[in-house]
């Protein structure tokens, strides 16, 4: 069958034989992913009284209770700063890492208005929370400046080296978003696991313990282990950069890399299979 | 006011054709019935089992295959046609009979199993007015969003933002979070939103069956205007005059295939010969006495569908058999506002009496006047019985009819029941000028 396609014409066939990212739909839609962040960012403090305090309290209130618990009745070994700057530098990166992922795998699950009304790229919705939960991350991010003056900690060039593990740290959200929410339009399991699979991936990160107790227990290729998850490197790696507490982690940070681009690449490859059924199963 | 339709779909795609479809189907995977558990050993053995069973059932749900297996359900089979440039067609169709699935597919909110649709042109759906709202967000800031979702890009948005806001009469409350509006502001600016989409495609499905009688008034009215510029419409409605007033064209579905294609008085002809009968999927029986055959509405001398001119007498006709000689038989009708709420009750004996009533074929006829009942929707069930003796049928079979304005004014009549009775309005003295309205009631 030959038929004369205009520039705009659309071809819709069964078995969708499309490129793993259709770069020209999504420049298309654009305008859309900015608006739902924009969204996401102004409906996340409305109607309360602290507004973005919030994105303060939250970090704050955990680094006392840590301090507390960790710092003070265990006397969990903070590499020579302050337990509590320790546990600070942590929480910024982990809170951010846990608030995305979490909204990020329930995305679907939560807009299935959308997903059976309208169409355009279903990859916008995990990758939405991935950009604006980078607004509280900034905001907590500030303090921690705050708390090094406080106890006197100085700042080294190593800060330069913060970008990256930033982007470590999203690419690594993105990723797991990407599995976690094609999962879940299928298998709403997923919205139940997930207070679990949080709590199992903090304790699993140096958040509350010393990274410095991986290579002592387990040696060089304990740390290479550890460090395909990435979020070990991430949080390692934000501590060194600013509290000066050790050598950069890089083998960590390189193995980290590896692996959560590939966590990535399968995502996206697995979201866009899923993806067609998500309207017949939602 | 009707469009012209610009030709109607020949065998050989046109290069020009503005959607083209070709043999597409589409098949749901439907979930199994559960199996009953009868002891309390299989009960305990069942939930053991459970989590295998639901992996494999749910695996089930996004697994395409062609088979004819029991939980496999065509919803479309086969659908082939072609649509000009600039024609509007109505979909028509029973629930469930592929007019929603047609649309989602043209839409890409779901992809057809087999088949191939080509799309000459941006398209833009109205499936629903309103997604993606969110109630914390003021009504500018939804506008944008809305529009987004809906395929526009940011600078479309900022050019029409003035002529949406007009539309949907909500100018003082664009700045105030949606979750404070009424309802009907929500619907407002959503279909204003919608209303001002600029794609070359538009699908719709239903949205003119949201809001008041007023908004529903200024919906169509902006429906014919979008027809007239020019562009492709493809419009699911149940309310056949609004398909006999915007479209050229109409497409009948039924049980997922493509029964008739053509100028729509035809296609709705066909339609409503089918649907009064349909609310029936076969005869009934009631009881030893009565077979219940089929059930049909006219008004004004024709077969009429679910959709009736609340002004005008409309007849509910019971075709049916009495298969032994019965007296006392009590035939009729409970009538249920839409709501729940029982209005009245009425039996045939009124004409026909209790006496026996002889074996053979028989129709009853109810007549109702108009402008007794409100606009909305009604449920008539059948109830037969004997009387003193025993129920035969009470609400098993139910006809649900739709009541509206006829579309002369905008003006909505509420209140539980709708007598209008006559106006008369005389000028006195200083207003003897006062009366110059185009709507002025001579006499």
């Amino acid at each position: 069958m030959t038929t004369q396609l205009k520039p705009q014409s659309i071809v819709i066939e069964p078995a969708h034989r499309r490129a793993v990212i259709d770069w020209r739909e999504l420049r298309e839609y654009r305008d859309l992913f900015y608006f739902l962040i924009d969204r996401d960012i102004k409906v996340l403090y409305k109607q309360t009284v602290l507004g973005f305090g919030w994105a303060i309290l939250r970090p704050v209130l955990s680094m006392v209770i840590f301090t507390v618990i960790f710092g003070g009745l265990a006397q969990v070994d903070s590499d020579g700063v302050p337990y509590a700057l320790f546990s600070y530098a942590a929480l910024v990166p982990w809170l951010y890492f846990s608030t995305a992922l979490s909204a990020g795998a329930l995305s679907l699950v939560n807009n299935t208005d959308m997903l059976t009304k309208v169409y355009f790229p279903r990859l916008i919705f995990p990758l939405t929370p991935v950009f604006s939960k980078l607004v509280d991350f900034a905001i907590s991010f500030v303090l921690v400046f705050g708390l090094m003056a406080w106890f006197r900690v100085p700042p080294t060039p190593r800060l330069l080296a913060l970008p990256l593990f930033i982007a470590l740290m999203m690419l690594t959200t993105a990723g797991i978003s990407l599995w976690l929410a094609a999962m879940s339009v299928q298998y709403r399991d997923v919205k139940h696991a997930m207070p679990f699979l949080t709590q199992i991936l903090m304790y699993a990160a140096p958040v509350v313990w010393s990274a410095a107790l991986i290579g002592e227990r387990f040696g060089p290729t304990g740390r290479l282990l550890f460090g395909l998850y990435p979020m070990v490197g991430v949080i390692e790696g934000f501590r060194v950069a600013l509290l000066n507490t050790g050598p950069l982690p890089w083998d960590m940070l390189g193995v980290g890399t590896l692996s959560a681009a590939i966590i990535f690449v399968t995502g996206l490859f697995y979201f866009r299979r899923m993806e067609v059924t998500f309207a017949d199963v939602a | 006011m009707k469009l012209s339709s610009n030709g109607q779909a020949n065998s050989h795609p046109e290069p020009d054709a503005a959607i083209v479809a070709e043999g597409v189907a589409k098949q749901y995977h439907i979930g199994l019935r559960e199996q009953s558990r009868d002891t309390l050993l299989q009960s305990v053995l069942a939930l053991v089992s459970a989590p295998l069973n639901n992996l494999r059932q749910l695996r089930r749900l996004s697994d395409v295959s062609d088979d004819d297996a029991p939980d496999v359900l065509w919803a479309l089979r086969d659908v082939s046609f072609q649509v000009a440039p600039g024609e509007v067609v109505g979909l028509i169709g029973r629930n469930g009979a592929g007019k929603s699935t047609l649309l989602k597919i043209l839409s890409r909110i779901t992809p057809p199993t087999r088949g191939r649709v080509t799309l000459n042109g941006r398209v833009s759906s109205l499936l629903e007015v309103g997604t993606g709202f969110h109630p914390e967000l003021t009504g500018r800031e939804n506008v944008y969003l809305n529009g987004t979702i809906l395929g526009m890009r940011k600078g479309e948005v900022d050019r029409r933002f003035d002529e949406i806001v007009a539309f949907s009469e909500v100018e003082k409350f664009i700045d105030t979070p949606v979750k404070r509006y009424s309802s009907g502001m929500r619907v407002r600016l959503a279909f204003a939103v919608s209303a001002h989409l600029q794609s070359e495609i538009l699908l719709v499905d239903e949205v003119l069956a949201v809001g008041d009688a007023a908004f529903q008034e200024k919906c169509l009215r902006a429906m014919d205007g979008i027809a007239q510029t020019g562009r492709t419409v493809l419009l699911v409605s149940h309310n056949m005059q609004v398909i006999q007033q915007l479209c050229g064209r109409a497409l009948l579905f039924e049980g997922g295939r493509l029964a008739a294609d053509g100028a729509p008085p035809a296609v709705v002809a066909q339609y409503l010969s089918h649907a009064a009968a349909a609310s029936l999927p076969s005869a009934v029986r009631l009881g030893d006495e009565l077979c219940l055959n089929r059930l049909s509405v006219t008004q004004n001398g024709a077969p009429a569908g679910e959709w009736l001119d609340r002004g005008r007498p409309f007849e509910i006709h019971l075709h049916y058999d009495v298969l032994r000689p019965v007296r006392n038989l009590l035939l009729g009708f409970n009538v249920v506002a839409g709501d729940g709420a029982n209005l009245f009750r009425t039996y045939d004996m009124l004409s026909a009496g209790l006496g026996e009533r002889q074996p053979g074929s028989y129709e009853s006829v109810l007549r109702l006047p108009g402008g007794v009942l409100p606009s909305g929707h009604y449920f008539f069930e059948v109830v037969a019985g004997l009387h003193r003796l025993r129920w035969l049928s009470k609400g098993d079979v139910r006809l649900r009819l739709n009541l509206g304005g006829g579309r002369e004014t905008d003006v909505d009549f509420p209140g539980a029941v709708a007598p209008l009775g006559d106006w008369t309005v005389t000028p006195h003295g200083d207003a003897s000028h006062g009366l110059n309205g185009s709507n002025r009631s001579d006499g």
